[in-house]
Formats: structure tokens, C-alpha cells, sequence
């Protein structure tokens, strides 16, 4: 039970007061929030879980912690995971150069007791912080967002170990002793689904899929991260990205293949799509040869007008 | 009925239907519910949608339960119904997202269009239910020589986590200091570390079409004993006009339970044959999740495809990209003056790294060998040509 009891409920309530809030907040730091995923991020400010977010590669799954960071004004913490990942470079690590350094001042100095030695060379002092330890103290009260990225990257022996640091908000370090959090992070844990991640893990989070974007949503994302580009070129972009889905790709452009190439067009100066314009910039859309081959076809057999017979095409400034 | 009882029936359910809920899933949700501004229908859906689902595959029998459970009604309250909700899902929780068996649905990952149209094909589609018997006391002896052939023939790699070592490749500063500090910090010797070796997922591709009738069960018994002697997991795949995943049957106790289990839930016994078009599926669905970390990938066929070469072609190139070694088992090569001519294995050959025979035990215990003995490197491969290295011993 000691996983679900909630220790810090002491702490007051934190994060937002509604869903709704949650949503607005996020739109604010520049993050489009289905209602679904406002519930989830509001649930899991609430109830001090973290929030495990899966979804095909570029549906905008890290922007979430970066956007919540933002909306919170708390500091980002980010962890990056990779095979390998162990943890002296997820939680902490000793700085072996100044300990022997210091072993050497000491002895210069006359220092001979082993114990006190071992205790000096061992103290909080010559501990270098990382990611997970730092996500542990907060400053001022306010608890830090902690993205724990890609977490499918990692081996399944530090699953395990989050385990234990998500359930118990704490990390012990043997020469020191346990280090515990005042106010828990706001834990976003992503993966892309390269592997599954096992379910002790996933149960013990808020989960949420993810997914491509209908075209309302897509429009508006656009919308907010390229203010200056014209509003047919965006509805057109949007678009010609849902009828790319469509197809049946090996990799669908996500969203941020979408933004990418309507910043290209934009660079480009491009006021609307046609067929040359689109065959130049592609290659910010389409990632695989196979399926730039095929979008080829398509484009050949009236992709571009298709897409561009979508019934909110048309419509100019809103 | 109170929501709570309503809740937990509700929680059962999903359950029954395959979902992987546990109670403290629920009593999340029960934490969660006072917290919501507001009970509508919508929030209460969202909010139980993030704590009772844990597991892509559950999303939709979620989003299908969860409607007959609580229908949208005036102020959205829930209604009783503990009658009806029992699925017809005929396969148990325990198989995982068997694709090749859904019927086609929406919006699942946009997949739906795919697996219909991987339905409708093929008027000449021939299924028939495989026969199975118990095993022969022969096959249990041609069982026991695999799994004796097999016993140490996982392919093993490095990977990025350092373990302690005496070898001298990696030091290990916190060792090392550890031990000085025993001697006063005086530093006698280095401590090592060396990279970890752990085996290599292994993923095998069978074909069950007609052609291979006859290999079928011997094939499918070194599956069993792969599955059983390697040190991690086998995803095992069946294909013929459509791919059948069984890597749950393989972890049966018995032979027989498990080819009882994969002659029960494969529907496609000796019909026709779309390699490519069954690759093409195995990558959208399988592909990223299972060809990680350096796999081992095994194709037994005997190469007669009725699909189009190129999409063989295209889809045996994308596999051989994304994994260590492609290992290609055809029984023919064990028959004399047998040369690979067929449309489908002269559009593959090019991107198989190794092509052995597999008509006897003999030979199964030589791909055995052959598998403890992978470099660590892969094989050179030429991106233009694409001439592979085709090593043919009888």
C-alpha cells in the first residue's frame, strides 16, 4: 500500500483547479491540449502521479513537459534516456578527481584517521547531482517538471530502479544515506514504443495515448507556433499532412514534420501549395525513401487536389 | 446500483475482456473522481480513461466497454447494466493484440484499412484448420536432439551497461577509490569495468502456406525448442496469406499443449502464400517493437510467393536494415540440384545475410551452431548492388 499512500498530501493542492484550466494554461504555453489529455495532466498534478505519454514518434509527447514547465513556471529537469543509461549518470555520480585530490590535501595535512577520512571524502559536498537527484530538491517550494524521455531507450534494470524512485520519491546513496523530496516532481515520462514498457511501471502512472491530430486540432497547433505565416498556407499545409496519414507509410508525418514544413514554406516565402512547391520540400515531410516514392505517385494521381478539396480549405482569416 | 459498485463491476469487465486493470488502478480512479470540478459524463470518461488503461492494445476495448456501461444520458449518470457486457472475444487475455486475428476496426493506429484489405484478398485462399496430433515418441526424440543441438546457441552482444571485470578496458573510478580509501587513499591498482553481453532478441518468421505442408511440424517443433532454449523471448511469427503472431504458445510447458494451442488460433494452414504483403504487415505492427537491440531474424520459407517480387523485394530490404543477421531456412536446399530460381527467393536472396538448408534434423543443428557463432559484427552489406552473402551448404 506504501506505493499509494500519499505522504505528501500534507502539502496543500497543487497544479491547477480544472481540467478546463489545465487546457488553458497549456494553450497559453503554447500546447494545444485535447480535452482528454487536460484530464490527465490535471489528474496527475492532483494526485502527484507521474504521467506516462505514448504515441507514434512526433505527435508532440515531449512538448508536453516542456509546455508544462512553462505553464507551471517550474524548471525543467530533463533525462534523456539511452541504452546503457546506468546510475551514475541518471542520479548521481562522485567526483573522483577532487576526492583524490582531497585524499592528498589531507594526508599533506597530517589527517591519518581512516574513518574520518572515508566520511570527508563521502560527504554531500563531492556528490555530483544528476537528473533524478536534482528532480528531488526543489527550490522555494516549487517543484521542478521532470522528463524522463523515451523511456522504451533504456534497459528494462532501470524500469526497475524508477520504480521504486516514482513510488517513493526518494534516493539513497549509501555513503550518505536517503535523500528524500519535499514536494515530489511533476514527473512526464514519454516512449515511443520501441519496446514495451513493462506494466508495473505503466499501471502506476496516469496513462495517456496520443495521437495524430484531427484536422481542427492540427490547424490550431500550427496556428500557434507560426503566427506570421498566411492562413490559407497553414489550412493548405494541415491539409495536405491529414491526407498524407492517410496513406499507408511506413513512417506518417507527425506533427512536428507538419510544423517543420510549414516553416520551410514559410522561408520560402510560398503564399499556397502547388505541385512544384510541394515536390521541392517534401523531404521536411516525408522521412523514408519508400514512402517518398509512394507520396510521388499519389502527388501524380491528384494527391495535392484531393487534400486541397478538404471543406475548411477554403475558408480565409477566421 | 451506487457508482462505486458500478465502478468496480465495471473494472471486472474489462478484466473479463482481456484489459490488464488492477485495484489499485481503480482506487486511483476513486482518488481522482473527488478532485474533478465537475462529474460529467465526458470528465468522468477522460479521467477513467487515464487510470484504468495502462496498455495501448486496451484503449479500444476501453472506449467499447465504456459504453455499454455507462450510457450518455440526461446529467450522464450511469445506468445499471450488468448484463451484456461480455465481449465476444474468443481469444484469451494472455495472446496480447493478435492483429492478424482482429477484425478490421476503426482508428485502430489507422491500421484498419490494412487489415481489411489483407482480408478481402485472395479468392484462392484456402483455409484449413491444421490437424494435430500428439507428438510422435520420433518427433519427441527429433524435439529432444533440438533442444540438446540448441542449448548454447544464443548469439550474445555487447551492450552500453558496464559490470565489473578484471579485463582491463574500462576503469571503474568508484572501485578504485573505494579500495584506496582501505589503504588510506593510497592507490594500489585500478579497478575495471568491461561492457555487459547479453543475448540478442531473436525473431522467427515461419511459412505455413501449402508448399511447406509438409515441413510444418518439424518446423514448428525447433521453433518450440528455440523458444525454449534461448535466453530471452522468441517472437515467433506464422505466415502464409496472412501473419499469425504465436509467441504466447511458446512458452507452454509442453510440445504438445503448444502446438495444440497454435493449431487452435492459426487460421491460414497451407492456403496460398503473399510473403511481401506479410512482411509489409509484420513491419507496421510488429517491426519497431521487436527488431531492437541488434535481433537475430529468422525466415524458414521455401520462397514460393504469389505476390508481386518488388514488394518482397522492398520489404526483405527494409528487414534486413533494421537487424543484426537475416538468417533464411529453406528445406529445398537439402533436395539435390535445387537452385533458388523462383521469383520470390531470387527477389529476396539479395538481402539474406545467410541461406541454409532446414529439411532435417541434421541441418537444424548446423543453423544451431551456426547461430552461437554470429559475429558481432553484421555482415558487410553493399547499399547499391545489394548482393548479399549467400552461403549455400548442403
Amino acid at each position: 500500500m506504501s506505493l499509494w499512500d500519499n505522504s505528501f498530501k500534507g502539502m496543500g493542492e497543487r497544479g491547477f483547479l480544472s481540467p478546463q484550466q489545465a487546457a488553458e494554461a497549456l494553450a497559453r504555453a503554447g500546447y494545444i491540449a485535447e480535452p482528454g489529455l487536460a484530464v490527465a495532466v490535471f489528474l496527475a498534478l492532483r494526485l502527484q502521479r507521474p504521467l506516462f505519454l505514448e504515441g507514434q514518434p512526433g505527435v508532440g509527447k515531449t512538448e508536453v513537459a516542456l509546455a508544462l514547465s512553462r505553464a507551471l513556471d517550474a524548471p525543467l529537469i530533463r533525462l534523456q534516456c539511452y541504452e546503457g543509461l546506468d546510475l551514475q549518470s541518471a542520479v548521481y555520480e562522485w567526483d573522483y578527481t577532487r576526492q583524490l585530490l582531497e585524499i592528498r590535501l589531507m594526508e599533506a595535512a597530517g589527517e591519518r584517521e581512516k574513518e574520518r577520512l572515508r566520511r570527508h571524502i563521502f560527504s554531500p559536498e563531492f556528490l555530483l547531482r544528476r537528473p533524478l537527484l536534482q528532480a528531488l530538491e526543489s527550490k522555494d517550494g516549487r517543484a521542478p517538471v521532470l522528463l524522463i524521455d523515451e523511456l522504451d531507450r533504456a534497459d528494462e534494470e532501470f524500469e526497475a530502479f524508477l520504480l521504486e524512485f516514482l513510488s517513493d520519491w526518494q534516493v539513497t546513496v549509501p555513503e550518505v544515506g536517503t535523500l528524500r523530496a519535499q514536494t515530489p516532481p511533476v514527473v512526464v515520462i514519454t516512449s515511443n514504443r520501441t519496446r514495451e514498457v513493462h506494466d508495473a511501471l505503466k499501471r502506476r502512472c496516469l496513462y495517456y495515448w496520443i495521437d495524430y491530430p484531427s484536422f481542427e486540432k492540427e490547424l490550431a497547433i500550427v496556428r500557434a507556433r507560426l503566427p506570421h505565416a498566411p492562413e490559407q498556407l497553414r489550412r493548405q499545409v494541415v491539409a495536405f499532412a491529414q491526407e498524407v496519414r492517410s496513406l499507408d507509410l511506413y513512417k506518417a508525418p507527425g506533427v512536428a514534420e507538419t510544423l517543420d514544413w510549414a516553416a520551410a514554406l514559410l522561408a520560402l516565402e510560398r503564399q499556397h501549395l502547388d505541385e512544384g512547391t510541394v515536390e521541392e520540400t517534401l523531404g521536411a515531410l516525408i522521412k523514408y525513401h519508400d514512402d517518398l516514392k509512394r507520396v510521388r505517385e499519389e502527388l501524380a494521381r491528384g494527391l495535392l487536389a484531393r487534400a486541397l478539396t478538404h471543406p475548411e480549405v477554403g475558408i480565409g482569416e477566421p | 446500483m451506487s457508482l462505486f459498485a458500478h465502478l468496480l463491476l465495471f473494472a471486472r469487465a474489462l478484466r473479463q475482456a482481456g484489459a490488464f486493470v488492477t485495484t489499485q488502478q481503480v482506487m486511483a480512479l476513486l482518488e481522482a473522481l473527488p478532485c474533478l470540478p465537475s462529474l460529467d459524463r465526458e470528465s468522468f470518461r477522460h479521467a477513467a480513461r487515464c487510470t484504468l488503461v495502462c496498455r495501448y492494445q486496451d484503449l479500444a476495448l476501453f472506449d467499447q466497454l465504456f459504453d455499454r456501461f455507462f450510457k450518455a444520458g440526461p446529467g450522464g449518470l450511469p445506468h445499471d447494466e450488468a448484463q451484456g457486457w461480455r465481449l465476444p472475444r474468443p481469444w484469451p487475455s494472455w495472446v496480447g493484440d493478435m492483429h492478424g486475428l482482429l477484425p478490421p476496426t476503426d482508428g485502430e493506429e489507422g491500421r484498419g484499412e490494412v487489415v481489411s484489405r489483407l482480408f478481402s484478398y485472395s479468392p484462392l485462399e484456402v483455409i484449413r484448420r491444421g490437424r494435430w496430433e500428439r507428438c510422435t515418441s520420433e518427433e519427441a526424440q527429433v524435439l529432444r536432439q533440438l533442444l540438446l543441438a540448441l542449448r548454447h546457441s544464443a548469439s550474445m552482444r555487447r551492450t552500453y551497461r558496464l559490470q565489473r571485470s578484471r579485463r582491463r578496458l574500462h576503469p571503474d573510478p568508484r572501485r578504485t577509490l573505494r579500495q584506496s580509501l582501505r589503504h588510506g587513499g593510497e592507490l594500489l591498482g585500478l579497478a575495471w569495468r568491461e561492457r555487459a553481453r547479453r543475448p540478442r532478441p531473436l525473431v522467427v518468421l515461419a511459412d505455413i502456406s501449402g508448399s511447406m505442408e509438409i515441413y510444418t511440424r518439424t518446423v514448428l517443433l525447433f521453433i518450440y525448442a528455440l523458444a525454449q532454449t534461448w535466453p530471452k523471448p522468441v517472437e515467433a511469427f506464422l505466415f502464409g496469406s496472412r501473419l499469425t503472431r504465436i509467441t504466447p504458445y511458446l512458452r507452454l510447458p509442453s510440445p504438445d499443449l503448444a502446438l495444440e494451442q497454435v493449431a487452435r488460433w492459426v487460421t491460414h494452414w497451407a492456403g496460398g502464400t503473399r510473403i511481401g504483403a506479410c512482411l509489409h504487415q509484420f513491419h507496421r505492427l510488429w517491426g519497431r517493437r521487436v527488431l531492437g537491440r541488434g535481433a537475430v531474424v529468422i525466415i524458414i520459407s521455401d520462397g514460393w510467393d504469389q505476390g508481386e517480387p518488388e514488394l518482397l523485394a522492398q520489404e526483405m530490404e527494409r528487414l534486413q536494415k533494421r537487424c543484426h543477421r537475416l538468417i533464411w531456412l529453406n528445406p529445398l536446399l537439402g533436395v539435390p540440384g535445387y537452385q533458388p530460381l523462383t521469383r520470390g527467393m531470387q527477389a529476396a536472396l539479395p538481402f539474406v545475410d545467410d541461406f541454409l538448408p532446414c529439411h532435417d534434423v541434421a541441418s537444424l543443428q548446423a543453423v544451431a551452431q551456426h547461430l552461437c557463432r554470429l559475429p558481432s559484427r553484421r555482415p558487410h552489406r553493399s547499399p547499391g548492388a545489394r548482393a548479399g552473402r549467400v552461403a549455400i551448404s548442403l
